[in-house]
């Protein structure tokens, strides 16, 4: 029998449907390998094995009795612990929020459930989704199930902050999982990981229920074995949704139907500024087969310019933690989460003791820098700067796009790195986002698709870019892709 | 009033005032979700996930209050933004869960705009003076903390947490205590008109933080203190009064006024310092990213145009051209929305059974209402709102006096027997017999009784002690229990006594 856990969205979906194995034995199948994984990965913070039995158990008594099963009918997936799941431990990978449990589903969830996927558990993250190697959780460290080819074993970061997610699709824990992307946290993990993230144009996906790291850049997505998972996922993800201000109030197109690879007639920009001075040869060489392989899908290549990319880094880490310092002041030990009282302490002790213990390193550096830059006298020549480069950011896009229908670059500016390697070095790490970051600022819908291996036999990502609202202009040109990388390698296991 | 001072040692002080309102906009939910906003519920029972702020939970605008506050623009007219923007005011407090304020800073919704005020209410003929708004913008209210539930922790009720406010900003253009008075009467009595606001200070619907400095005549603006969250006219007045007394105490003993935020003490008259500049919070405000800017159409102006109501000003006006109305009645009359609706009630009733047009039964009615009515309903320790009678009735009971049908003296005793019974006047009217009588013959009856039961009198008066007539007048409408009609009455006197 097929080994069901090497399946992705749209087999099981398919197979549920048609009756080669029921709902119940995909996710016990998951279930087993999250159970055998997770002491040595730490990919999930909550695995709920019951979640995913009850939901298969209605997908297949649905269709004993003949009932539409749904866009993912039968499909167990994995849900960063960023989304507020009703009686579920909803943490952000945070010491505040440990123990916290909603009353209230997310929107994006709720949407899947809706659509038949159950939920095999919260996956592991950034604190706050703030890090791009998981590495800031509360709850440990997610492991890369990817090794180095050198036979040294080192522990690889699996990116983040969608760090467990990617771990969890890349080690065969889950068919899919969801993220979210700020500054690359979709993108940057699944390219580290060999999987295929999506992140759709800003407001497609409701922010309603999920925790807010930077609500103008937050920004949700599917990640997945591929292409095709992934539109599939981003259809039931995305949606209009009148309890978020910010949420794009248009029809969902038919993502998944719509695909196609031929690129004939379609212009891929190549941003020239993206090509930076030191690059790693590895992922030089793949920006190449990349371009090589859409030229063959009948593409024509245009060089594109993208001048204000250089700022796009520092203007994000104005903007990101200035929101950031305000929407983590609810975490105040007040109402809920972590509340640290000592004895004989006022309000103010309350906050700093709960803040103080509450909150891990990078969160804190966040609070610091975000409330600097918006400090009276400070807020100008920071903030109100940062947002003209966001503004010009956005025009660099606009222009190009003159030029092209969407714009080819590397996900990340490398393979993934050894736990450790840069967590006493925030400016380093913040680096890895340099190529995911321009999209978020701009709102555009991007996604990261593997491209090969490089020479220490890690994965490489490809990143795709396109216009606002085109996601089917980036799932199109991720499968031209897909088909021509024959990306089939994958993590032996070892865990 | 013009020239209220304050006499220092070292001469005349003036002292210039400027008001900051909050008014709580009357609408069923509040400003960014959908919890109910009622005055006086169970603590925490109207608390929604957004206003509790739960991971995860997101603001949207209320159009309600938006409306509200473009219409209140409207009704001072102010500059309406179509473009306007909500930002964040940040500080940490136990009443405010998500660690900010949504306000407005940067775009508020209504620019400058204008109130004018009478300078002497008791005389509205006395001059106007016009005061000027700023701005008015969009903000939430915070939830309320209980120090008085246990012995060392304090509670949070966040019921009023999330409520929409505006804040009203008028410029520095008030010169005294009963100017501002003034101003927030007529502020208070536009905001009910436009219904935006019920004007409920008790309830703390409109509260008002108070800018006070003050200067010698002429010279530039001196340092102002602001006194937060005062909940009366009288106690803004006290304020004022306390607070330009103090400045010119300390700036004559040599000190210096410090900006500083001050407290006012209702039990005392008096303010105390709250927080100095230097204490001041760094809000770090920044636009809200969770919202996006409220941008109006002209669709939506002129609907909020075409709903006001006539407003106070022009409402007076109308009375005095159109019903001829004293001044004084006028603005008696319009100075709040639920009397100006109750007189038009009763002027609609009233002129329908007197089969008159309305501004031939005005003065009747304007002069009834408030001699008679405002005076009854406070011996009940009532007021027109819960008056017991209604417009209907009274219009009856005019129609009753307008045809002759009682006299005026006996119209008294009606309303009284009316707001004691609940009975129709003309029902009592019958029931008591008071219908008043233009019978000669019964009067001439009386009345030569009365003139043969006072000989010596009539011997007086006709030796030119005119005075007794009244003297007549008064016997013969007693022996009629009051129901002779008093202009037959002098007439058949006259004759009698030759």
């Amino acid at each position: 029998m097929t080994d069901l856990t090497e399946l992705g969205v749209a087999a099981i979906r398919d197979g549920v449907a048609g009756g080669d194995f029921t709902a119940l034995e995909v996710a016990e199948a998951f279930n087993a390998n999250v159970a055998a994984a997770q002491s040595v990965l730490n990919a999930f913070i909550t695995p709920t094995p019951e979640k995913a039995i009850e939901a298969a158990q209605a997908v297949d008594a649905k269709r004993a009795s003949g009932e539409p099963l749904g866009k993912m009918g039968g499909v167990p997936i994995g849900m960063k612990d960023l989304f507020a799941t009703k009686g579920v431990q909803t943490s952000a990978a945070s010491h505040i929020l440990e123990g916290f449990t909603p009353e209230y589903e997310s929107t994006v969830s709720q949407k899947l459930w809706d659509a038949g996927a159950g939920m095999l558990g919260k996956l592991n993250l950034d604190q706050f989704a703030m890090g791009s190697s998981n590495e800031t959780s509360f709850f440990g460290d997610a492991i890369n199930p990817w090794r180095r080819n050198d036979g040294g074993n080192a522990a690889l970061a699996p990116g983040g902050s969608s760090g467990g997610s990617s771990t969890a699709v890349a080690a065969r824990l889950c068919p899919a999982a969801t993220g979210t992307d700020t500054g690359g946290s979709i993108r940057q993990p699944a390219a580290f990981t060999g999987i295929t993230g999506a992140k759709p144009t800003y407001g497609r996906c409701s922010r309603w229920g999920i925790v807010a790291f930077a609500s103008s850049l937050d920004q949700a997505g599917p990640m997945a074995r591929d292409v095709r998972d992934c539109a599939i996922m981003m259809e039931v993800m995305a949606g209009f949704d009148p309890k978020d201000s910010t949420s794009l109030e248009l029809d969902v197109p038919s993502w998944e139907a719509s695909l196609s690879p031929d690129m004939t007639g379609k212009r891929v920009g190549i941003p020239r500024e993206y090509r930076l001075d030191g690059m790693d040869a590895d992922v030089a060489k793949s920006w190449d087969d990349g371009i090589a392989w859409l030229k063959d899908a009948g593409a024509e290549i245009v060089d594109i310019s993208l001048p204000h990319t250089k700022y796009a880094l520092p203007a994000y880490y104005i903007i990101a933690p200035a929101e950031a310092s305000s929407n983590l002041a609810r975490y105040d030990g007040v109402r809920y989460g972590l509340r640290d009282l000592p004895e004989g302490a006022g309000l103010q002790d309350m906050y700093a003791a709960t803040r103080a213990a509450g909150f891990g390193a990078e969160v804190k550096r966040r609070i610091l820098i975000g409330t600097y830059v918006l400090s009276a006298g400070y807020y100008d020549a920071y903030y109100t700067q940062a947002q003209k480069v966001r503004t010009l950011i956005s025009h660099d896009f606009k222009n190009a796009w003159s030029l092209c229908d969407v714009a080819l670059a590397p996900t990340a500016p490398s393979a993934a790195f050894a736990l450790g390697d840069k967590s006493d070095d925030p400016l380093a790490m913040y680096l890895n986002d340099v190529y995911a970051v321009p999209a978020s600022l701009a709102g555009l819908p991007a996604m990261s698709v593997p491209a090969g291996l490089n020479s220490e036999g890690l994965p490489l990502g490809l990143q795709l870019i396109g216009r606002e609202f085109d996601e089917q202009g980036v799932l199109n040109a991720g499968l031209a892709l897909e088909q021509r990388a024959g990306f089939v390698a994958k993590p032996e296991k070892w865990w | 009033m013009n020239d209220y001072r304050i006499q220092g040692a070292t001469g005349d002080w003036e002292v210039v005032i400027g008001l900051e309102v909050h008014a709580q906009i009357t609408t069923q939910s509040k400003l960014f979700s959908g919890a109910a906003t009622e005055f006086g519920a169970e603590p925490n029972s109207q608390v929604s996930l957004v206003d509790a702020a739960m991971p995860g939970m997101l603001p949207v605008p209320n159009r309600e209050c938006i409306r509200q506050a473009v219409r209140t623009g409207m009704a001072i007219d102010a500059q309406i933004n179509k473009y306007s923007r909500f930002d964040r005011k940040n500080y940490f407090y136990a009443d405010l869960p998500q660690g900010y304020q949504i306000s407005q800073l940067y775009h508020p919704i209504v620019g400058t705009g204008s109130i004018e005020i009478s300078l002497d209410d008791k005389e509205p003929e006395a001059s106007t003076k016009t005061i000027g708004v700023e701005r008015i913008h969009v903000e939430q209210d915070a939830g309320k903390l209980m120090h008085d539930q246990h012995p060392t922790m304090s509670y949070v009720d966040l019921n009023r947490c999330g409520v929409a406010l505006m804040e009203i900003v008028s410029d520095p253009d008030m010169r005294s205590p009963a100017e501002a008075g003034a101003y927030l009467r007529k502020l208070r009595s536009v905001l009910r008109y436009v219904g935006s606001c019920d004007g409920n200070m008790e309830e703390g619907s409109m509260r008002a933080d108070v800018n006070v400095s003050v200067r010698k005549p002429g010279e530039p603006f001196g340092t102002r203190t602001e006194t937060k969250n005062v909940n009366s006219v009288r106690f803004v007045m006290a304020t004022i009064e306390h607070e330009a007394n103090r400045q010119v105490d300390v700036i004559e003993s040599g000190g210096t006024i410090v900006q500083e935020t001050r407290l006012f003490d209702p039990g005392s008259g008096t303010t105390r310092s709250m927080r100095s500049k230097e204490d001041a919070h760094d809000y770090r405000y920044f636009p809200d990213p969770d919202l996006l800017p409220v941008e109006l159409d002209d669709e939506f102006l002129s609907e909020c145009r075409d709903s006001l109501p006539e407003l106070p000003d022009a409402k007076r006006h109308r009375y005095e051209n159109e019903f001829g109305l004293s001044s004084y009645n006028a603005g008696v009359l319009t100075a709040e929305v639920e009397t100006a609706r109750w007189f038009e009630l009763l002027l609609m009733e009233s002129a329908r059974a007197q089969g008159e047009p309305p501004a031939k039964v005005a003065k009747q009615a304007a002069n009834w209402l408030i001699s008679e009515l405002f005076g009854a309903l406070n011996k009940l320790g009532t007021d027109l709102e819960n008056s017991p009678i209604s417009p209907e009735k009274s219009g009856e009971l005019l129609a009753l006096i307008g045809d002759g049908t009682i006299s005026g003296s006996i119209a008294k005793q009606v309303l009284e027997l009316m707001l004691e019974t609940g009975d129709a006047a003309g029902v009592l009217v019958e029931r008591e017999g008071l219908k008043q009588t233009s019978d000669t013959g019964a009067i001439e009856e009386v009345i030569a009784k009365i003139l043969a039961d006072n000989a010596d009198k009539v011997a007086d008066y006709k030796g030119g002690k005119d005075k007794l007539f009244g003297f007549f007048v008064g016997q013969t409408m007693k022996a009629m229990q009051g129901k002779a009609n008093p202009q037959v009455v002098n007439e058949l006197l006259k004759k009698a006594l030759g």
